[in-house]
């Protein structure tokens, strides 16, 4: 049997109830191939319900889902080969060694000693985890056991790959280094199938972005579509000098056409901008104008401004609201641009 | 890891429908392999089949024998089986708990999402698990013959019988494995496993003759699986005999691997 259709990932009208609680409440998925697509949404949002369903990890209660044409409910056997899971919890035996553990992967898939051993050293080498090689899981930091749970979901080369939440609870270095790793993923041409809590990642990493709220999927569009229905981005300026709020407002008035919000005690502006772009004329105004600032920086609305607009709630888990580095801020000092 | 990447295979490749048998043997094999691992990394696993069988087959000679047999030495031949066989079970009933404990783990989520068979996760443990099997029953025997145990049966009797209760031990563990699978915890199979295993192992000519029971006992000891392994070594060990006792034991353990494998195998992939 082979699979010959365009989409990766078709799903329609999934449903999973746990005793009376429906916690996937008919989700549709469309997933091309080659793309990433992200799955954005709040703890307990159903986010891990849905990608364990379409990994043959859970029963699809209602509903119906095709991984590259296959039907899941009908094929599991055949809907495994396509697909590398990586949970949201390292799915590694913690006694066993990195090594020990992706070889005994690999002997599972059909390879031989020989070649699970090479596919094993390979991965290892790729993921930065040679020198832990010999080493128990039980001893891995957390970075270091997602990024062998990643490798041991790509020893089958994949065409199809499901990550879940891969960096919540990772510093933010580690979590730059998974996001390295993710996008080598993609240039290789495989098809992701990411869930998370942050804006930032989906925004950083997905071509298309499906918001789910409480197992419904409430919006679904490329990152900037998402953003641009919620709203606009703000520049937060802080002046030196406290007094020339009212003169930097008339200033940014004149150049964005809208009256900036102010905290004058504090020295602060804050400007909506329709563009981001739109940041660097209103500090080049300022400049002319003689009004010097000591920090400038520009906010995409957050997960949970998204949210707002999108459900008319906010994301109840204070966790999910924001990203912990704050990196969806592109922050712009004032000696850069003067 | 640019290579790596490059490599991928397209979606177009060939799916098979099932894995074939050849493959499930050699799926079964590595998870054997797996679980051999973690036993030799986690000696406590070797407590029950080590400990026990000392203790108990030295403890319940000097205690029982003079009362039972009249002196030590003759209720030799009564003991040593009936622990042989008590002590299968016991190592058996592990199989559940960790079993259990183990699928509450991480890594039993990467094996749902593989493309093997089903039966592999449980089936290799138990292939592994035919080393604990093989420590208690040759210690038991050991002990044994230290304390004078001179088996009619010889060389071949005694090993017929080291080979049953192995074999009984791997059969048993199938119901075990199928309590891990339907139970929630770990706790919860080890109450059940002692609530089946104890009036399994007593209500047995294990360690007292069945005529001393009451004659409604003697019903349930009568259509005891583990009378029927306890009979069959008795005959094996003690006379060297394969009487019809042998025939019905690996009858009775089959009969418990054709029901209790199955069972397994459904009630773990039900709940994926
Ligand atoms: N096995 C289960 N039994 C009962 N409820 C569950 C189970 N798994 C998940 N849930 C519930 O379903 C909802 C969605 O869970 P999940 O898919 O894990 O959310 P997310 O991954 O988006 O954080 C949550 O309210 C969770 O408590
Ligand atoms: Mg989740």
């Amino acid at each position: 049997m082979t699979t010959t259709t365009e989409l990766a990932v078709s799903a329609s009208g999934l449903v999973k109830t746990f005793g009376d609680f429906t916690a996937v409440d008919g989700i549709d998925l469309e997933i091309r191939r080659g793309e990433v697509f992200g799955v954005l949404g709040p703890n307990g949002a159903g986010k891990t319900t849905t990608l364990k369903m379409l990994a043959t990890l859970l029963p699809i209660d209602a509903g119906k889902a095709e991984i590259f044409g296959v039907d899941v409910k009908a094929h599991p056997h055949q809907v495994r080969q396509l697909v590398g899971v990586t949970g949201q919890y390292a799915s590694v035996d913690e006694n066993l060694t990195a090594t020990e553990n992706l070889v005994l992967f690999g002997r599972l898939l059909g390879m031989s000693g020989k070649a699970a051993r090479a596919a094993s050293e390979e991965l290892l080498e790729s993921f930065g985890l040679q020198e832990a090689a010999k080493r128990q899981i039980s001893k891995f930091s957390g970075g270091m056991r997602r990024r062998l749970d990643l490798a041991a979901s790509l020893l089958s080369r994949p065409p199809l790959i499901f990550l879940d939440e891969p960096t919540t609870g990772l510093d933010p270095r580690t979590r730059g280094q998974m996001w390295d790793t993710i996008r080598t993923l993609v240039a290789g041409g495989s098809t992701v199938l990411l869930t998370t809590q942050y804006l930032d990642e989906a925004d950083q990493l997905a071509d298309r972005i499906a918001v789910i709220d409480r197992g419904v999927k409430v919006a679904e569009g490329t990152s900037e579509q998402l953003k641009t229905s919620v709203g606009n981005s703000t520049l937060h300026l802080r002046l030196s000098d406290k007094t020339q709020v009212a003169t930097a407002a008339a200033v940014v008035e004149k150049v964005t056409g809208d009256r900036p919000v102010l905290t004058p005690e504090a020295g602060g502006v804050n400007v909506p901008l329709a563009d981001a772009d739109r940041a660097a004329d209103v500090l080049i105004g300022l400049r002319h104008a003689g009004i010097s600032i000591t920090t400038a920086n520009v906010q995409q609305p957050t997960l949970d401004e998204v949210f707002l607009a999108l459900t008319g709630h906010g994301t109840d888990s204070p966790e999910s609201a924001v990203s912990p580095d704050n990196s969806v801020n592109s922050d712009i000092h004032t000696e850069e641009v003067a | 890891m640019a290579a790596l990447i490059s490599t991928y295979a397209v979606a177009d490749r060939p799916l098979k429908a099932r894995p074939g048998v050849g493959e499930t043997i050699s799926q079964t094999l590595t998870m054997a392999r797996r679980a051999y691992i973690k036993m030799m990394r986690n000696p406590e696993q070797f407590f029950d089949v080590t400990i026990q069988p000392l203790l108990f087959t030295a403890m319940f000679a000097y205690i029982f024998g003079g009362a039972i047999s009249g002196d030590v030495k003759s209720y030799l031949p009564t003991i040593i089986t009936g622990i042989l066989a008590q002590t299968a079970l016991t190592a058996s009933m592990a199989r559940g708990t960790q079993l259990r404990e183990d699928m509450d783990k991480g890594v039993f989520d990467r094996f749902k999402a593989l493309p093997i068979a089903r039966i592999a996760p449980l089936a290799g443990p138990a292939v592994a698990d035919l080393l604990r099997y093989g420590i208690a029953a040759t210690l038991t025997i050991v002990v044994g013959l230290l304390m004078g145990y001179r088996p009619g049966g010889g060389v071949g009797g005694v090993l017929a019988g080291w080979a049953l209760t192995i074999f009984a031990g791997w059969s048993l563990s199938w119901i075990f494995t199928w309590l891990g699978t339907v139970l929630k915890t770990a706790g919860g199979v080890q109450g059940l496993g002692m609530m089946i295993m104890f009036p399994l192992t007593f209500l047995s000519p294990a360690f007292v003759p069945k005529e001393t029971m009451p004659d409604w006992l003697q019903h349930f000891v009568d259509v005891n699986p583990v009378t029927l392994v306890i009979n069959a070594t008795r005959d094996l060990m003690n006379a060297g005999d394969v009487t019809m006792s042998v025939v019905w034991a690996l009858v009775g353990c089959a009969a418990v691997v054709a029901i209790f494998a199955p069972l397994s195998v459904w009630s773990y992939s039900k709940k994926l």
